[in-house]
């Protein structure tokens, strides 16, 4: 695309510094405690596979909306079943029944690929989730801290009034997979500043939040606080469909981080210096 | 588009799937160690002085009302204790059974279940949250821990209440389930020794003759069968040292989280 160009005017290239070391360490940090509380936390959810929404317990006469199990079924042995509000859905291979890593199928929510540790081991995969729940909790306090303190939250993140006017071009840029180049490429676009306060201002709060309402000794710091969130169950579904939405927000940052330069993407995070192309482009 | 684009990304792709199984194996292999699961356990050091600070020693456990309560309330773990001596003791329904109360108390005691009955209760409804992710509320009637305490007179070295349990968790028989509170805990409020539930005795399938409530922690913490109480000040070593039988498989001992 760019050769052409650079015969009139010579395309030029220049590297910006854009990140500093505390925002990149800071997500770096964050890929692997969000990665190991993922996939400790499916181990520990395999532990019991299912999802409730109404009422203040597990067991009160209404279905789980969500339950992932195994049964036999006449035509193909042990089969894999999830059942979603009511409809089941045969998902051996992946979900209820899934392959052993030495190749038997064995009845688990979640395959061993997915979870830490790979096998059925609650105690451990507790162990991983706690520990990695204060390396999120800290990280995120001191992300916090450091972006308002040095200014990076109001001067990169928060919205200006040209980011709230052109939002409907954005959404277009995004969806024909363009992006800016030159200096408009030095800052976050409107839907990615919007997407990366959603995320660390509601998603991620909530997520520890309805993991603390988990708690039994949390619950006891201000009794019956959970029912604003529908009871301890409730929260519990919370928090998984919170960490399937984190999956969706990395697979759709990832996606964008490829379309749009992975390598520039990668080494900006890495030692801090973006490419900047000049010139060649119109 | 050309051969050093495809080679490109079949190398990515390559070095994605490597990248992950090392991944994997390297948690697990950590997860192996003895040194890993120590250094995990900051998480569960940090949780306990973190709820602690803000919480008060008498922050109390949601209650809740009879409606509520769980049309069904799941057994978990024994269902019932392979054992002769409890065999027999349930035959009798529990006639001579006898609590006993020992190690740092100025006055050991062994009680029967009708002078439990005549010690102060409470009654509450309550949620057990157990460590695998259900919930079941259901209303107990027991002893309050304190009361008990108070008559046995806990001397000032002791620091937890270990509870001895009537179900071998071993299929030969031997490893009798055991668990441990610290005082704080022994002394709140809501932890009772119950003997009701659901306004019935105490079935078999959840604990008979008394199991203990201790309503801010996790289910496991919540003893069933308990034959024996003793007042020590370290458990480093009763069982395994860890404080009870699934802290012996490594759970958390703070089951607060």
């Amino acid at each position: 695309m760019q050769g052409g160009d650079a015969d009139r005017s010579p395309a030029r290239s220049y590297l910006y510094y854009r990140h500093s070391l505390p925002v990149r360490l800071m997500h770096w940090t964050n890929v692997v405690a969000l990665t190991i509380l993922l996939m400790s936390g499916l181990q520990i959810f395999n532990a019991h596979p299912n999802l409730y929404w109404s009422g203040k317990s597990s067991y009160t006469g209404a279905p789980p909306v969500l339950a992932i199990g195994a049964r036999q079924s006449p035509e193909s042995g042990v089969i894999g079943t999830t059942r979603i509000f009511g409809h089941e859905f045969n998902t051996t291979g992946v979900l209820g029944v899934s392959r052993s890593p030495d190749g038997e199928l064995s009845a688990r929510a979640f395959p061993w690929w997915m979870t830490i540790p790979d096998n059925p081991w609650l105690a451990m995969a507790r162990a991983w989730h706690l520990f990695f729940a204060w390396v999120l909790l800290i990280n995120g306090l001191v992300y916090v801290a450091y972006s308002g303190a040095s200014r990076h939250l109001s001067r990169d993140l928060a919205p200006d009034r040209n980011d709230w006017r052109s939002i409907g071009r954005s959404i277009r840029d995004h969806l024909r997979f363009r992006h800016p180049t030159g200096d408009a490429a030095k800052r976050y676009n409107v839907l990615q500043k919007l997407t990366y306060l959603i995320v660390i201002f509601i998603l991620l709060p909530l997520i520890i939040l309805m993991g603390l309402a988990m708690s039994p000794w949390m619950n006891s710091v201000f009794p019956g606080w959970v029912d604003l969130f529908g009871g301890r169950q409730a929260a519990r579904t919370i928090h998984f469909v919170a960490a399937w939405l984190l999956v969706a927000f990395v697979a759709i940052h990832v996606f964008e981080v490829i379309v749009s330069g992975l390598w520039n993407h990668l080494r900006s995070m890495v030692t801090g210096r973006y490419r900047v192309q000049t010139g060649g482009t119109p | 588009m050309n051969p050093t684009r495809d080679d490109r990304r079949r190398f990515l792709a390559r070095a994605l799937g490597s990248a992950g199984s090392l991944f994997l194996a390297s948690c697990d292999r950590l997860s192996q160690t003895e040194w890993f699961p120590k250094v995990l356990g900051a998480g569960e050091s940090a949780s306990r002085a973190v709820a602690h600070a803000v919480t008060s020693r008498r922050s109390m456990a949601q209650e809740f009302s009879e409606a509520d309560r769980s049309p069904m309330f799941r057994s978990n773990g024994t269902a019932e204790p392979d054992s002769d001596a409890y065999r027999q003791l349930a035959q009798n329904a529990f006639a001579d059974y006898r609590l006993v109360v020992d190690g740092l108390v100025d006055a050991p005691a062994s009680l029967s279940l009708a002078e439990l009955r005549a010690l102060q209760s409470r009654t509450q409804i309550t949620r057990h949250d157990c460590v695998e992710g259900w919930s079941a509320i259901a209303k107990w009637k027991g002893v309050r821990l304190a009361a008990l305490l108070e008559s046995v007179r806990p001397k000032p070295g002791a620091r937890f209440v270990v509870f001895y349990c009537a179900d071998p968790m071993a299929d030969d028989g031997t490893d009798l389930y055991y668990e441990s509170i610290d005082l704080e805990d022994a002394f709140h409020p809501q932890t009772i020794l119950a003997y009701e539930m659901n306004d019935a005795a105490l079935p078999i399938a959840n604990g008979a003759p008394i199991r203990l409530r201790v309503e801010r922690q996790l289910g496991y913490k919540h003893a069933k069968y308990i034959m024996r109480m003793e007042l020590v000040e370290s458990f480093a070593r009763i069982g395994g040292g860890k404080g009870g039988y699934w802290e012996d498989q490594g759970y958390q001992w703070f089951a607060g989280i």
